[in-house]
C-alpha cells in the first residue's frame, strides 16, 4: 500500500488543541523515550555487525573465488618442464585472466610464519606453486583438472572452495544474527511501547469516559495517544541513533594487521543506513500504539 | 428492553417529542441511571430497541453513536472533566473533539459562560470548582454544539436548593428555545418547581415498568 504522505505530514504536524486532552504522564513518557533510545542504540551496532560481517564475507567469498592455486609436485628435474606446461595450458584455458609461478622468495615468505626466515627453500622438496587469477567468467575446475591430468600428471589444482564454504558460512551466520538481533530489538521496542501504552489509557480511563461521553470517536481518541507515544519514539530513536553512531564513529578504524575487528564500523555509504532507525522506530511505536489503543478501547466499551 | 442478565424493563414504547420536557422519576436503583445510558448509547439493550434520531442504536456503529451523541447533551450528578483543563477549555470540549473551530466559536463560548454565570471562573481547574459551578459548568458543555436533546441524571443531586432552583431555570430555558429535556431525579420538589413553569410530563420507573405518573404531583 502506498503511503499517503499528507497523511503523515498531517498526522506529524497534530492537532493542538487534541494534543492537550491527553494529560502529560510523566513515567510513561519517559519510559518510552528512554526505551526507544536504548534499543535505537543497540540497533546501531547490531546493523554495524550485519553489515560489517556482510562485507567480510563478500570480501572472502570474491577474493578465495577468484584466486586458485596450482600445485607441482613432481621430482626436481621435471619441475621446470611441468611448471612451464602448466603455464602454457593455463594461458589456453576460456575463463583464466593469469596464471604465474610463484619466485622462491614468495615461497619463503609464505612458509616463513611456520619455519622462520632462514628456510632453505631450494634444497626442500617443496612444491612449485602457480597463482592463478579468473576472469570475470571463471573457469571449469573439473575440465581443466582432466586437461591436467593430461598433460601435467604432476599437477594439483586447489580451487579454495573447502578453505572458502566454512568462512563465507560463518561471515553468512554471523550477518543473519545481526538481522535476527535487530528483529528482537524492533518487536522488544514495540512489546515496551506497548505497556507504556496500555498504562498511559488505563490511567486515563475517565479521560476516555469524558471524550466519548461528548461526541469524540475512537479514532480521534486513539490519535491522541498515538501520537504522543509516536513522537516520543522517534525522539528518543533519534537521540539513540545519534549516540550509536557517535560510539560506532569512535571505534578504531579498519586495520590489515587487527583484521575484523577493526572493520566494525560503517563504511561509504552504509553511514546512510543508521539514519532509518528513527522513523523505523517511530513506524513500531506508531503501530504498536495504535493497536494498543483500539484493543483498549475496545474493552472500556 | 433488557440489559446485562435480566430484563430492566418492559412493554415500554416511548418516543421524546422535540421540544418536550420529561422528568424521570423512581426510587434509588430502580433503572433510572442505567435507562439514560440506554438513551445516548453508552449502553446497548440486549432486547428491545432504542431508536436514536431515526437510526436503531443495535445497528450503528461506534462512530454513529459518537455522532449521535454530539446530538445530545448529557449532564451527569457526578459530573466528570478533563481536570487538568481549565474551564472554559472543559466547556469547549464538545467543540474540540468534533474539530470545529475554537476561535470561531470564541463569542459563543463567552457567551455560554456568561449564561450559566461562570464568566470569572473560565481559567479556573475543575478542582477549585463547587459544586453548583460544576453542575452549571456541565450543563453548558452539554450545550455548547446546541444539542436537540438535554439528558440530566440527578443534575441536582450534589447542590443546595438555590442553585437547584438557578439549575432548573437554566433547563427550563433551553426548552423554551425548543430543547428536548429529560431529567431523571428523585426531587419531587424540583419536579414541582419545573411543573410551574413549563408543560412537563412525569414518567416513573417502577417494578421494571415506566408508567405515567403526574396525577400524585
Amino acid at each position: 500500500m502506498k503511503p499517503d504522505l499528507s497523511r503523515i505530514t498531517e498526522f506529524l504536524a497534530g492537532d493542538v488543541a487534541a494534543d492537550r486532552l491527553v494529560p502529560p504522564t510523566g513515567f510513561t513518557a519517559r519510559l518510552t523515550v528512554f526505551a526507544a533510545a536504548a534499543m535505537a542504540f543497540l540497533t546501531v551496532f547490531a546493523l554495524a555487525l550485519s553489515l560489517a560481517t556482510g562485507r567480510l564475507a563478500d570480501r572472502w567469498s570474491d577474493e578465495l573465488a577468484r584466486a586458485s592455486t596450482l600445485r607441482i609436485s613432481s621430482p626436481m628435474d621435471q619441475r621446470a618442464a611441468q611448471t612451464a606446461a602448466a603455464l602454457r595450458l593455463l594461458e589456453t584455458t576460456p575463463g583464466v585472466a593469469s596464471a604465474r609461478a610463484l619466485s622462491e622468495e614468495e615461497q619463503r615468505a609464505l612458509l616463513e610464519p611456520w619455519f622462520g626466515p632462514d628456510l632453505p627453500v631450494a634444497a626442500l622438496p617443496i612444491p612449485q606453486l602457480i597463482e592463478v587469477i579468473e576472469d570475470e567468467t571463471g573457469y571449469d575446475p573439473a575440465g581443466l583438472r582432466l586437461r591436467l591430468a593430461a598433460e601435467v600428471p604432476g599437477a594439483v589444482l586447489d580451487d579454495h572452495t573447502r578453505w572458502r564454504r566454512p568462512l563465507v558460512t560463518a561471515a553468512d551466520r554471523l550477518r543473519l544474527l545481526g538481522w535476527l538481533s535487530i528483529g528482537l530489538i524492533g518487536a522488544t521496542t514495540a512489546a515496551m511501547i506497548t505497556l507504556a501504552a496500555q498504562a498511559a489509557l488505563a490511567a486515563n480511563a475517565q479521560v476516555i469516559a469524558v471524550l466519548r461521553l461528548v461526541g469524540a470517536r475512537d479514532g480521534y481518541i486513539a490519535r491522541a495517544f498515538v501520537r504522543r507515544f509516536t513522537l516520543r519514539a522517534l525522539g528518543g530513536a533519534a537521540l539513540g541513533t545519534a549516540l550509536g553512531m557517535a560510539a560506532v564513529l569512535l571505534l578504531p578504524a579498519a586495520q590489515a594487521e587487527a583484521g575484523f575487528l577493526t572493520g566494525l564500523g560503517f563504511q561509504g555509504w552504509h553511514w546512510i543506513w543508521p539514519l532509518v532507525i528513527p522513523p523505523l522506530g517511530g513506524a513500531v511505536a506508531f503501530v504498536a500504539t495504535r493497536h494498543a489503543a483500539q484493543r483498549t478501547l475496545r474493552e472500556l466499551s | 428492553m433488557s440489559y446485562g442478565g435480566g430484563e430492566l424493563l418492559g412493554d415500554i414504547s416511548l418516543t421524546l417529542s422535540p421540544g418536550s420536557f420529561h422528568f424521570l422519576t423512581g426510587p434509588s436503583g430502580a433503572g433510572k441511571t442505567t435507562f439514560l445510558k440506554l438513551c445516548y448509547g453508552a449502553l446497548v439493550p440486549t432486547a428491545g430497541h432504542i431508536r436514536l434520531f431515526g437510526s436503531d442504536l443495535r445497528d450503528m456503529s461506534r462512530d454513529d453513536v459518537a455522532l449521535a451523541r454530539r446530538r445530545i447533551g448529557v449532564v451527569h450528578q457526578d459530573v466528570k472533566f478533563l481536570d487538568h483543563l481549565p474551564v472554559a477549555d472543559n466547556v469547549a470540549l464538545p467543540l474540540t473533539v468534533s474539530g470545529r473551530d475554537r476561535s470561531a466559536e470564541a463569542e459563543n463560548l463567552s457567551e455560554l459562560l456568561n449564561w450559566v454565570g461562570l464568566s470569572k471562573r473560565a481559567g479556573a481547574l475543575p478542582a477549585e470548582l463547587s459544586g453548583g459551578e460544576r453542575q452549571r459548568a456541565a450543563l453548558a458543555r452539554a450545550v455548547i454544539m446546541s444539542p436537540e436533546v438535554i439528558l440530566a441524571d440527578e443534575p441536582t443531586g450534589n447542590i443546595d436548593w438555590e442553585m437547584s432552583q438557578r439549575l432548573l431555570q437554566l433547563l427550563v430555558e433551553l426548552n423554551r428555545m425548543g430543547k428536548t429535556i429529560m431529567i431523571a431525579t428523585h426531587d419531587m420538589n424540583l419536579i414541582r418547581a419545573a411543573k410551574s413553569q413549563v408543560q412537563a410530563r412525569v414518567l416513573r420507573i417502577s417494578q421494571r415498568r415506566l408508567q405515567a405518573a403526574g396525577a400524585d404531583l
